[in-house]
């Protein structure tokens, strides 16, 4: 649950690499770096997925497109399964951004 | 061959199994083969598609750019290209290069005969693009035998000259024979020595398959070896979810099952678009019965896969026959129905290599029709790299009732 809450406060984005193609169930992703394939088998994480970067945070994503909170630990569990593939990734802000580039 | 009005709305389970989403259908393939041409250099022996001649009628260079130009449309990420030897058509390295660059990703299947060493260089610098090196035999007796005459040597020519060119990953893609069943190993030892993946994949009795697959196809101790082979070695080696008609010698509760996608893809995920622009169920099922349309004639690729009448009863909820009551109905869901098909036997019941052995009692029960195939590109006039299994014993009776399964004299049912 702790890891649940954790992702909840992040900031969370497509990764750019990725293309959704809407299917009738969802959605398909796919990843033009690792060539993986993942399937999205419900509407509601098509849009939680869709509405990430325009959300300040995970918990307010599921808010906006209105996930139930009973729900959250099984869209959070999907969430980390789409970060381990890589089709979304942290939100990367512009000053971590400008701490990156310095650094290289 | 029917274009339907408009599209039949289907009701879905909502977040049910992915397999029940796939038999429902998708917008789009996942798995599609674009034969190119159907012109060779080789004429083997089990040809899924009867190549050898270009068909006259071939799309042009602009027409496959509009073809890809749609894919891309559709968001259709990579496509299968094969053929024929595809890259024997001159424009093959431009529509190489058209596709990558509109985002649809292309993996290639050749024999080898172009790959050299400038070739492979240009390989080994582009991205996206994957090559498969067909190779039915670890030894050239046993690949020669059915590919022809210097096959073997063409084909690891071309894997050296990936391998030099720093080329990463190619695949060694091999059908699974009666004859090189006792190869694994060896097919798995040439895959490292060139830094290949092993893809291994099912012979059906498909295009001049059917002529050979009785002589070919591997014995039931051989498809429990490779069964066997696949479960220890399961990890390295793709299969393109080929064989998924053998999960059925894992648990009944679906234990031991092979990975991958087990289920039926034809013209609910799967789908061929051939060299004169028609399209099929998949690339295994070249025939009349599962022809779903044309994209010049049809309003294009799109429209034909969406609103085809075949692919539409192929996506609706299907009977299975005598599989029903089998209790690994779930790990192997009946089978390959080109399979089925191809051997004479029904669509709804088991597959000809079922490994309950209900297919050999079905091959074996006398009533079957075989179809004819009808889509015959095979070159007129045999040449020298006709393989000599073939010369000894052309068969020409292909109507003729072939023989069971398990009959083992390789000159069964072939009239000298
Ligand atoms: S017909 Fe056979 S080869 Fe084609 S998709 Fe179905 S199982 Fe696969
Ligand atoms: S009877 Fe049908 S479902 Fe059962 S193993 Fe044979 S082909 Fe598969």
């Amino acid at each position: 649950m702790s890891e649940t809450t954790a992702m909840l406060d992040e900031a969370w984005d497509l990764s750019p690499a990725v293309a959704l193609r809407p299917e009738p169930f969802g959605a398909m992703a796919y990843h033009f770096g690792n060539r993986k394939l993942t399937f999205l088998k419900r509407m509601p994480l098509v849009e939680v997925v869709r509405a990430l970067a325009d959300q300040p945070d995970v918990r307010s994503t599921l808010q906006t497109v209105g996930v139930p909170e009973a729900h959250w630990p099984g869209y959070v569990a999907a969430l980390q399964g789409l970060a381990a593939t890589d089709m979304i990734r942290p939100r990367v802000t512009s000053q971590a951004n400008t701490v990156q580039k310095g650094v290289a | 061959m029917t274009i339907l009005e408009s599209r039949p709305v289907v009701a879905r389970p909502e977040g049910g199994s992915l397999i029940e989403q796939f038999e429902l259908g998708l917008d789009a393939p996942i798995c599609l083969t674009w034969e190119l041409t159907y012109a060779c250099n080789l004429e083997c022996a089990h040809c899924l598609s009867s190549s050898g001649k270009r068909d006259p009628r071939e799309l042009s260079t602009e027409q496959c750019k509009a073809v890809i130009d749609e894919l891309q449309r559709m968001q259709v990420f990579y496509v299968n290209i094969g053929g024929g030897e595809p890259t024997i058509r001159p424009d093959f390295w431009e529509l190489l290069d058209y596709a990558v660059s509109h985002d649809v990703g292309v993996k290639f299947s050749t024999n080898g005969v172009r790959l050299n060493p400038e070739r492979a260089r240009f390989l080994a610098s582009t991205d996206y693009v994957d090559v498969q090196i067909s190779l039915d035999g670890a030894t050239p007796e046993v690949n020669d035998y059915v590919r022809g005459p210097g096959s073997y040597d063409t084909a690891i020519t071309a894997l050296k000259n990936l391998q030099d060119a720093g080329f990463k990953d190619a695949k060694i893609s091999v059908v699974c024979t009666r004859q090189n069943i006792g190869q694994l190993d060896e097919f798995k030892a040439i895959a490292d020595q060139y830094g290949a993946t092993l893809r291994l994949t099912r012979l059906r009795p498909s295009g001049r398959g059917a002529d050979v697959w009785d002589e070919l196809h591997p014995l039931p101790e051989q498809q429990r070896e490779l069964y066997d082979w696949l479960m220890a070695n399961g990890e390295k080696v793709l299969t393109g979810d080929s064989f998924f008609h053998l999960s059925a010698f894992g648990e009944a509760d679906g234990g031991g099952a092979l990975p991958g996608l087990n289920l039926c893809g034809a013209g609910r995920v799967v789908c061929l678009i051939d060299p004169i622009g028609d399209v099929y169920a998949c690339p295994f099922a070249i025939h009349d019965n599962f022809l779903a349309g044309n994209i010049l004639a049809d309003g294009g690729f799109e429209n034909v896969w969406q609103m085809s009448e075949l692919f539409n009863d192929l996506r609706a909820p299907q009977t299975s026959g005598a599989c029903t009551k089998c209790a690994f109905f779930d790990a192997c869901r009946g089978g390959c129905m080109a399979a089925k098909f191809f051997t004479g036997l029904p669509l709804d019941g088991p597959d000809p290599e079922c490994v309950q052995g209900y297919g050999e009692t079905a091959l074996a029960s006398g009533d079957r029709v075989l179809p004819a195939q009808g889509k015959d590109h095979s070159k007129a006039n045999p040449t020298r790299n006709q393989p000599v299994m073939l010369t000894l014993t052309r068969r020409e009776d292909v109507q003729a009732p072939p023989v069971s399964a398990c009959a083992e004299n390789p000159l069964a049912g072939f009239t000298l």
